[in-house]
């Protein structure tokens, strides 16, 4: 899968750009804002793998970063008064985020592309009700104020706390997770995903296990979003079930689909442009979601294959009659 | 558990007159699945914007003062319009927002993800110009609280009746439309087989979009009618109607109209007994782990998939 | 009636019709013939605007319709019985039948009601069924089926993909008995097949399509006779 030339020297440049970002940034909050991207093009990334390249429309894939990041709330606060350090609790959380994906994506195995989307909206939905109303009879998730009093990251005795090191810490988490979703595309399994997104019978036929590929796909999205989660937890020191919306959803995937479903750089893009426009756009926040519908209308009638697209790409089919 | 025996029968008549109305809402999902094959998931925000129609009218009938309000004449004006209304949208919504879409014959997640926008779209378009408080529908002007009826040990307000009747006549109507009309006909041949349709000289853009219209009527009807029985809308109130009555048309069967009935009666009577028996916390749950459960194991409804059992060729 | 001039098709970004020339006149039946994909189906859809032609002309009684919309070229008098019969499965017999009229909107009841009750007298079988979905008759009575309901629009020229596909000898002759009755009572008949003999033994003239061309053109008892087509279409060596 050859990414054009140019798109590759953007993706040096945009690297270069991100690390010293910070210090142009005008003051802390901006900071802030540019972790927030990082942030969210990690969980973008880990919906693409489902979306991108495996072609399953999930449309509840809040549920894993609200999963991660109350499983990291769990483990690093004083709901529970586990204090498990940051290095240990996150690939905890991780292992079981990628375990609540393979839970959440087995039974949607069968389904076909538009009932398996709204299945996951379904497991969204419960996942979001669950959060705000597992306070009784016995309190696990803190219902409707959710959790508070969570650890920030300490590494080696050094604790976070100025968002620059948030910034490095999460783009050290981008760079991991597109390092991985890069290689992932390129593996036995990156084309396993592809031969499904394209035909799921033929790949059957190829002899591909779609069953495995697939929880595959669902496990590695989900764990992308444990970390995100984990971090967001860390870095708001707090979660509330309000942070899982539907409407979260909707918009890590309307980065994936923004950037072009499957393109890396395109994600990363996706995340850039829809967690900084609203910050650039302050006076118009009130008109934010109806500027992003009207964009995945627009984008879909005239530009279905997103901004950048994936080269050899097949992504709309003649179907005879239609 | 001798209170709740007590309140069951009221809690049925309750179920029934909000399956009625998921099954009216259904109908919209199901209809346009049958002939697009694509989830409308803007049909939710239709069914909203209905209910913020029959608001107005009422409201601009209260404020011409035009005398004493009788519901018999009102709520047809009401229903009248938020159906219009309501099905010129959905005309509109298909128009711009799905033909070109199935005319470049895009695979299903396109014209989804188009949907997902216009849901969006409209609910913060009816936010930005309605306000984000809810308002208030003024039920208790058209149908005094001491309007009651005794039925088999329950009394029901005559609101809870005319839900049922009304949509059950509408029910009704759109089945004798499908089976008995020429219109009802091409409708069904676009269903089945759109390329057969057109050679049998089905003009099938405008089957497609008279069904978005009776589709979107029916759900701006819905919209009127849970706007009196809770007497509160909302922007945001057509989300998870509109889940639910998708649940429903997904529980008879997607494509399937006698389907869509039956799965809204189901899924109001157990929701409301539901709310009897248990936290009514879950409540949304319950329609949520119903449709669940009827797509993994059940993928073609309770009546049978009428339409999508066929394969993309 | 009926004359295609160097019509070209594509399906997709296949180019399926290369160059299509063939004329059907006035009360004759003409029998199109060629392998599989060789670009039969596409030229009945092309001539019924299913299909659009990318270049070439269509013309019907002296009037062009390439560019016309299906439902207008069905009310100008054309209607195609498809290949698999196609048939509304879930809609009853007589429904089928109905929209098989469906473009005759200003049709008197009783008109189409008379038609129905002709086509009850080529196919008594179908009056049996006629309160049966589609879908439950026999593959005879489904093409039975499908060519009444070609007939309900009451075309001047019929259209006939494939009619003896998939049915028993017996039922094959039946079918071209009928299709001659058809054609004595005044319609004029285009007719693919694969069964080449039964089908030239009926028309008076036909075309051999090859790769989306016409290569061969002759009158039917010539084209029986010719060594290379009994080769190829006949199942002779």
């Amino acid at each position: 899968m050859a990414t054009a030339g140019w798109q590759r020297r953007m993706a040096w440049v945009l690297g270069a750009v991100a690390v010293v970002g910070p210090l142009a940034a005008p003051n802390d909050y901006w900071i802030g804002v540019m972790a927030r991207i990082c942030l969210y093009a990690t969980l973008a990334l880990g919906l693409n793998i489902v979306v991108g390249f495996a072609g399953l429309l999930d449309l509840g894939y809040v549920a894993f970063f609200g999963i991660g990041s109350y499983l990291y709330a769990f483990l690093a606060s004083t709901h529970f008064g586990l204090h498990l350090p940051f290095l240990l609790a996150v690939p905890i959380v991780v292992v079981l985020t990628a375990f609540s994906g393979i839970l959440i994506g087995a039974p949607t195995l069968r389904l076909r592309g538009d009932y398996l989307a709204i299945v996951t909206l379904g497991f969204g939905e419960i996942t979001y009700l669950l959060l705000i109303n597992l306070d009784r009879p016995v309190n696990i998730t803190g219902g409707p104020s959710g959790i508070i009093g969570i650890d920030p990251p300490a590494v080696a005795g050094f604790a976070l706390s100025r968002n620059t090191q948030y910034y490095y810490l999460f783009l050290a988490a981008l760079a991991l997770t597109l390092l991985a979703s890069g290689r992932l595309r390129r593996s036995r399994i990156g084309w396993a995903w592809q031969a499904i997104r394209e035909d799921e019978l033929a790949a059957r036929a190829m002899g591909i296990n779609t069953t495995v590929a697939k929880l595959q796909a669902f496990a590695i999205g989900a764990s992308f979003a444990g970390i995100g989660g984990s971090f967001l937890a860390s870095w708001q020191r707090s979660v509330f079930p309000e942070n899982f919306l539907f409407t979260e959803s909707i918009n890590i995937l309307a980065m994936v689909i923004l950037g072009g479903m499957g393109n890396l750089l395109g994600v990363v893009m996706g995340a850039t442009l829809l967690v900084s426009l609203p910050e650039v756009f302050r006076d118009l926040q009130r008109y934010r979601l109806l500027v992003f519908g009207l964009m995945l209308m627009v984008l879909m009638v005239f530009r279905p294959e997103g901004l950048l697209t994936l080269q050899g790409r097949h992504d709309e089919e003649a179907e005879p009659g239609a | 558990m001798a209170g709740v025996l007590a309140i069951l029968p009221q809690q049925i008549v309750f179920g029934l007159a909000l399956g009625t109305v998921y099954g009216l809402v259904a109908l919209g999902y199901t209809m346009v699945y049958g002939v697009l094959f694509m989830i409308n998931f803007a049909h939710g925000e239709i069914f909203m914007i209905g209910a913020y129609v029959g608001w107005w009218v009422l409201a601009l009938l209260l404020k011409a003062q035009v005398g004493a309000l009788h519901p018999a004449w009102v709520v047809p004006l009401m229903l009248l319009h938020a159906m219009l209304f309501a099905g010129l949208l959905g005309v509109g919504l298909e128009r711009f927002a799905y033909r070109p879409l199935y005319l470049r014959g895009a695979t299903r997640l396109g014209p989804l993800i188009s949907a997902i926008g216009a849901s969006i779209f409209l609910q913060n378009a009816v936010m930005l110009s309605q306000g984000a408080r809810m308002k208030v529908y003024m039920t208790s002007l058209l149908f005094p609280r001491t309007w009651r009826i005794q039925i088999a040990g329950a009394s029901v307000s005559l609101l809870v009746i005319v839900m049922i009747v009304v949509a059950g006549l509408m029910m009704w109507g759109l089945h004798l439309l499908v089976q008995r009309t020429k219109l009802g006909r091409s409708i069904r041949a676009v269903a089945e087989d759109r390329e057969m349709a057109t050679i049998m000289g089905v003009n099938v853009r405008r089957v497609i979009a008279v069904t978005f219209f009776l589709g979107s009527a029916l759900g701006g009807a819905g919209g009127v009618l849970v706007g009196l029985y809770y007497t509160q809308i909302d922007f945001f109130m057509g989300y998870s109607a509109g889940l639910k009555a998708f649940t429903a048309a997904v529980l008879g069967g997607i494509g399937n109209i006698r389907g869509a009935m039956l799965g809204g009666l189901i899924l109001g009577l157990v929701e409301s007994l539901a709310v009897t028996f248990m936290n009514p916390a879950y409540k949304d749950v319950v329609a949520f782990v119903i449709l669940i459960v009827v797509l993994v194991f059940r993928p073609m409804g309770l009546l049978g998939e009428n339409v999508a059992e066929r394969e993309k060729v | 009636m009926l004359k295609l001039t160097d019509v070209v098709a594509h399906y997709g970004p296949i180019q399926v019709l290369k160059s299509v020339n063939l004329e059907v006149r006035a009360g004759e039946i003409v029998c199109l013939l060629g392998g599989n994909a060789s670009g039969k189906s596409t030229t009945m859809k092309t001539i019924l605007g299913v299909v659009r032609p990318t270049a070439g002309r269509v013309e019907f009684e002296d009037q062009r319709i390439d560019r016309l919309p299906t439902e207008t070229i069905v009310r100008r008098g054309i209607s195609l019985v498809p290949e698999a019969r196609r048939i509304f499965a879930r809609m009853t017999v007589w429904e089928n039948l109905a929209m098989g009229a469906f473009t005759r909107q200003k049709a008197p009841a009783g008109e189409l009601a008379a038609d129905v009750e002709r086509v009850y007298a080529l196919f008594p079988r179908l009056a049996e069924r006629q309160h049966q979905l589609g879908g439950t008759l026999s593959g005879g009575e489904q093409q039975m089926l499908a060519i009444g309901r070609a007939l309900m629009a009451r075309p001047r020229l019929l259209l006939m993909d494939e009619p003896s596909m998939g049915l028993a000898p017996v039922l094959v002759d039946q079918v071209f008995d009928i299709i001659q009755s058809i054609n004595r009572l005044g319609t004029t008949i285009l007719v693919v097949e694969q069964n080449a003999a039964v089908a030239l033994s009926i028309a008076s003239r036909g075309y051999v399509l090859q790769n989306g061309r016409i290569v061969v053109h002759d009158a039917a008892r010539a084209l029986l006779a010719a060594d290379h087509i009994r080769r190829a279409y006949l199942g002779e060596d």
